[in-house]
């Protein structure tokens, strides 16, 4: 039982923040209920769906295994940020259009992970895309179209990449 | 029935993305745990850490923390909330004690909810639930299948004189059948208890404003919720307001009353403040509806042509502590009775089912209910069998495939299968799989030293059932569904749906059909669901009724609205409603011109009425309800085949390739229908290699994380073909039947069928779910049994 608080400064999606938070609040629920973005979601909170995924200082990381006060002086983006990048955009867009999401609570972990492969390995294979997402959890779909919807995306980008 | 046809080119059958998941890939989605409420406060549980215990509690400390605002116990809540029963007309003599929101003085499963604090955070509630202090008396407790009928088993409830929750017998005596079959291969199998996982957990946000409630739930019928609420509160329905925005998954589990979320609503009423609680994921694994967990014993008889005789079944199944309110957890193993031996024609059925109260959370509906069962015990013994004559699985099953020439036919059972299209599938699938190289290609990987395995699984599911179904049961389940269609004044049509969207689409195939019926594009029809302030009443979602029952009321509906509106059209426009049609939302007449938008007809009837003729109203709604008079289930039908390769030094089973061929009558919208397909075999696949509920000897629930209960991810699922044949139901306009569960009733029983088929020449058997690897190096002798 710890009701200590601590200050934080960071950035988050291009904005700087500063709070006061509990020292024992992770890093997705001060998102989620101290800053208001609630497009990271809390599937198990023990560090195994992925449904929690956040970018901190350019890496995909679970907002449930770290703590707020972790990532003082950080600059964290969301799924809320994602349209800003090409391939965040391309992602969503071919997630939509693919229907590689049901009820989509995955979803905004999944297309992060994904943004992030897509960064370092353009034109990944299909056991290349399921080993990279094999940390989120989708309950839904099957992951079939997930892995489509990556390749979709990642053709689309190689198409307008010089 | 409608005299109107589906258009040609219509928008039904398209390939068409979901507009909802716009949002929802943008991270706007709005599920009930991103709502917060002006001065609402967070509950946490106590939950019984036994799984038969004695309690004796001291709220004090809890009640002193800072920030805690009330701690409950049964006694408190009782005072607005009563009990549940479940009901028991179809299951005559089933024992089920009643169940409180908060369990009083004696736990009877690992994970009931004892006590319920309020505080500022759910931090602080779990603080505080940590500082009641509890006197436990552990009573003995029975959790394994296996014993829980033992002379000896110690009663789940006190004084109960034995654990057996209800039993029945379907059928005949087969002894003079089966002593004339040329054959009798038989077989048992173990299936452990899975539970549903949806993503999003359990929660809920409960208000209460002078007596009346409005309560934010990730829940799929918001209507029935509605009625247990009010009566369980004493208030009338239309004082209980339920909303179901974006929900994080369903599968069935989230159509059960839970007591933790009667307890929440119940605390709120008391507090007078919102109460939120939203279960974590080591609660949800534990305290969730469980579902499956059988022992079935089955027997097939086949003549001396390879014809199938009949079946003889025994069925254990775990209950759990009671029976599942409202719907019975005995549904489970009737619905696996009801399916078994049904894609194939045979003369003799006989089933015992004995349902088996235990230590543990009660079973319930899960996606495909009892189906996997059903069509795994059934498909195994059709491989025994065909393997035992030495004949291919596929001409066995091509002969016993019930023949669409003999359709109708009734089952022994006494079920009605028609509209099945098995030789077709059959014949397809054989085409999508290029059977004879696959084929080649297997037997030379296995000449190299591979394992290789192929596994066959035909299914027949009842869907999208009618009053029959749970009308005689007592239980307030709603078949019908309802739909509200508006013309609005910018020209778009709103439809009010009674089903529930939780992520299937059905919202999108609604205003497919909407767009058909009325004349308008698709995208210019909204569709609302999961509010019962705004929608009406209706079955929401389950058992894939959503496009079969609340497809054909949207149908009915747009029918009826296009009607009205071109009566209106033709007094406006004096001419003939005869001679005018709504085309791409504009009034047309003969010669296909456009006359008029609905747009602008609905502004004239809404803003100038006076330009209306005398007499005219000019209604811009209709409602319909649909009720299926006919046909008390639809079956839907198709096969599924899966090549497995097995690791041969460390039993490791991975699903290589994964094919569907599937029959749901009409299609909607393919791309969501192969979607959901491909989603319940993944399921599938999860409960045949790795999910399960463990207990440890003592009793203990042993899966209450997700690295302990286990469930597919991208690197253990394969790609999964799907192909799917359409033979509408003539029974309604739309033609459709189920989709949304088939997936999942199949590939257990696949996946079973290619493991044993790759361990075939190893001289090994499997026949218990989940196949782990340490399953596999047992059977094939390198590893001790358990
Ligand atoms: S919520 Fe963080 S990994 Fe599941
Ligand atoms: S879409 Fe529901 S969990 Fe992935």
């Amino acid at each position: 039982m710890d009701n200590q608080t601590l200050s934080i400064a960071c950035t988050i999606n291009d904005r700087a923040i500063r709070a006061t938070i509990p020292v024992r609040q992770s890093l997705v629920d001060f998102l989620r209920e101290g800053v208001g973005l609630t497009g990271s979601h809390v599937g198990c909170a023990h560090g195994v769906c992925g449904a929690c995924h956040v970018v901190v200082d350019g890496v995909v990381v679970r907002g449930c295994l770290i703590l707020a006060v972790q990532a003082d002086g950080a600059e964290i983006s969301t799924i809320e940020h994602a349209a800003t990048t090409s391939i965040g955009a391309a992602l969503q867009a071919a997630f939509f259009e693919r229907a590689a999401l049901q009820c989509g609570f995955c979803t905004s972990g999944m297309i992060l992970q994904a943004a992030e492969l897509l960064a370092q390995n353009p034109e990944p294979s299909r056991d290349e895309i399921r080993a990279a997402l094999s940390g989120n959890l989708c309950r839904c779909t099957g992951y079939h179209a997930i892995v489509d919807a990556v390749q979709m995306a990642s053709a689309r980008l190689s198409d307008i990449a010089p | 029935m409608t005299d109107l046809a589906l258009p040609q080119d219509g928008w039904i059958g398209r390939r068409m993305p979901r507009e909802d998941t716009r949002r929802l890939v943008m991270g706007a989605g709005r599920y009930v745990d991103d709502l917060a409420c002006r001065g609402e406060l967070h509950a946490a549980f106590l939950r019984s850490p036994y799984p038969h215990a004695g309690f004796r509690l001291d709220l004090s400390q809890a009640k002193a923390l800072d920030g805690v605002a009330a701690v409950f116990v049964a006694e408190d809540l009782a005072r607005v909330c009563g009990g549940l029963i479940c009901p028991d007309l179809a299951f005559p003599g089933m024992v089920s004690p009643q169940q409180l929101p908060l369990v009083a003085e004696r736990a009877v499963y690992q994970g009931e909810p004892i006590a319920l604090v309020l505080a500022d955070s759910r931090a602080v509630a779990e603080d505080a639930v940590e500082l009641i202090a509890v006197d436990w008396q552990e009573l003995p407790a029975i959790t394994r299948l296996d014993q829980s009928l033992t002379q000896d088993a110690p009663p789940v409830h006190l004084g109960l004189a034995s654990n057996l929750g209800w039993s029945t017998q379907i059928g005949t005596d087969l002894r003079d059948a089966f002593a004339g079959a040329a054959l009798v291969v038989e077989t048992t199998l173990d299936f452990a208890r899975n539970t549903g996982v949806t993503l999003e957990p359990r929660g809920l946000i409960a208000q209460w404003d002078a007596g009346a409630l409005e309560l934010r739930i990730s829940h799929q019928m918001p209507h029935q919720l509605q009625l247990h609420i009010a009566e369980l509160f004493g208030v009338a329905m239309s004082r209980v307001r339920v909303i179901c925005g974006d929900v994080g998954g369903g599968f069935g589990l989230k159509m059960h009353i839970y007591q933790d979320e009667l307890a929440t609503i119940a605390a709120a009423r008391l507090i007078g403040r919102p109460v939120r609680f939203i279960a974590d994921r080591m609660e949800s694994l534990m305290a969730d509806i469980h579902a499956r967990e059988h022992r079935i014993h089955g027997r097939m008889a086949v003549d001396a042509q390879g014809r199938i005789i009949g079946f003889d079944i025994d069925d254990l199944h775990g209950m759990g502590a009671y029976s599942v309110f409202p719907r019975s957890s005995t549904r489970e193993a009737m619905s696996a009775l009801a399916v078994i031996g049904a894609p194939y024609l045979h003369q003799v059925f006989h089933a015992r089912l004995r349902c088996a109260l235990q230590n543990k959370v009660p079973t319930g509906q899960l996606r495909a209910v009892g189906n996997p069962i059903g069509c795994a015990i059934t498909e195994r013994l059709v491989d025994l069998a065909a393997s035992a004559r030495g004949e291919d699985r596929l001409v066995f099953r091509a002969r016993n495939l019930l023949p669409e020439a003999m359709q109708p036919w009734t089952s022994p059972s006494g079920f009605r299968l028609f509209g099945l299209s098995h030789h077709r599938c059959l014949e397809r699938l054989q085409k999508l799989m290029d059977l004879p190289k696959l084929r080649a290609e297997i037997s030379d990987a296995c000449a190299s030293g591979r394992w290789l395995g192929l596994g066959f699984a035909s299914l027949v599911e009842f869907t999208a059932p009618n009053s029959r179904s749970y009308g005689p049961t007592g239980a307030p389940v709603a078949a019908v569904d309802a739909v509200v269609a508006t013309l609005e004044m910018t020209g778009d049509i709103s439809v009010r749906a009674s089903v529930s969207e939780i992520g299937q689409g059905i919202r999108q195939s609604l205003a497919q059909v909407m767009a058909d019926a009325m004349g308008v594009p698709a995208e210019n029809v909204a569709v609302l669901t999961g509010d019962t302030a705004t929608v009406p009443h209706g079955g929401g979602a389950w058992a894939s009724r959503g496009a079969a029952i609340g497809g054909e009321a949207a149908w009915q509906a747009g029918v009826a609205l296009r009607a009205q509106i071109l009566e209106i059209a033709a007094a406006l426009l004096q001419a003939q409603a005869a001679d005018l049609d709504i085309r791409f939302g504009q009034v047309v007449d003969q010669h296909g011109s456009a006359r008029m938008g609905l747009d602008e007809l609905s502004r004239i009837v809404t803003l100038q009425s006076y330009l209306l003729p005398d007499g005219m109203q000019g209604q811009l709604s209709v409602s319909r309800t649909y009720r299926r008079e006919a046909d008390s289930a639809l079956p839907n039908n198709g096969i599924q085949a899966v090549l497995v390769e097995i690791d041969p030094d460390t039993g490791h089973i991975s699903a290589l390739r994964h094919w569907v061929v599937f029959d749901c009558g009409r299609v909607l919208n393919p791309l969501l229908v192969e979607e959901q397909i491909r989603g319940g075999v993944v399921m599938g696949l999860g409960q045949a290699l790795l999910e399960a509920c463990s207990y440890d000897s003592g009793g203990q629930f042993i899966s209450a994380t997700l690295a302990d209960y286990k469930v597919p991810m991208a690197d253990d699922a394969p790609d999964i073909e799907v192909a799917l044949v359409e033979t509408p139901y003539a029974g309604s306009a739309v033609g459709a039947k189920g989709a949304g569960e088939a997936g999942a009733c199949a590939a257990p029983a696949a996946l079973l069928n290619a493991v044993n088929d790759a361990l075939a020449g190893q001289g090994a058997q499997i026949s218990a779910l989940p196949i782990t690897p340490l399953d596999v190096l047992r059977a094939l002798g390198r590893v001790p049994q358990a």
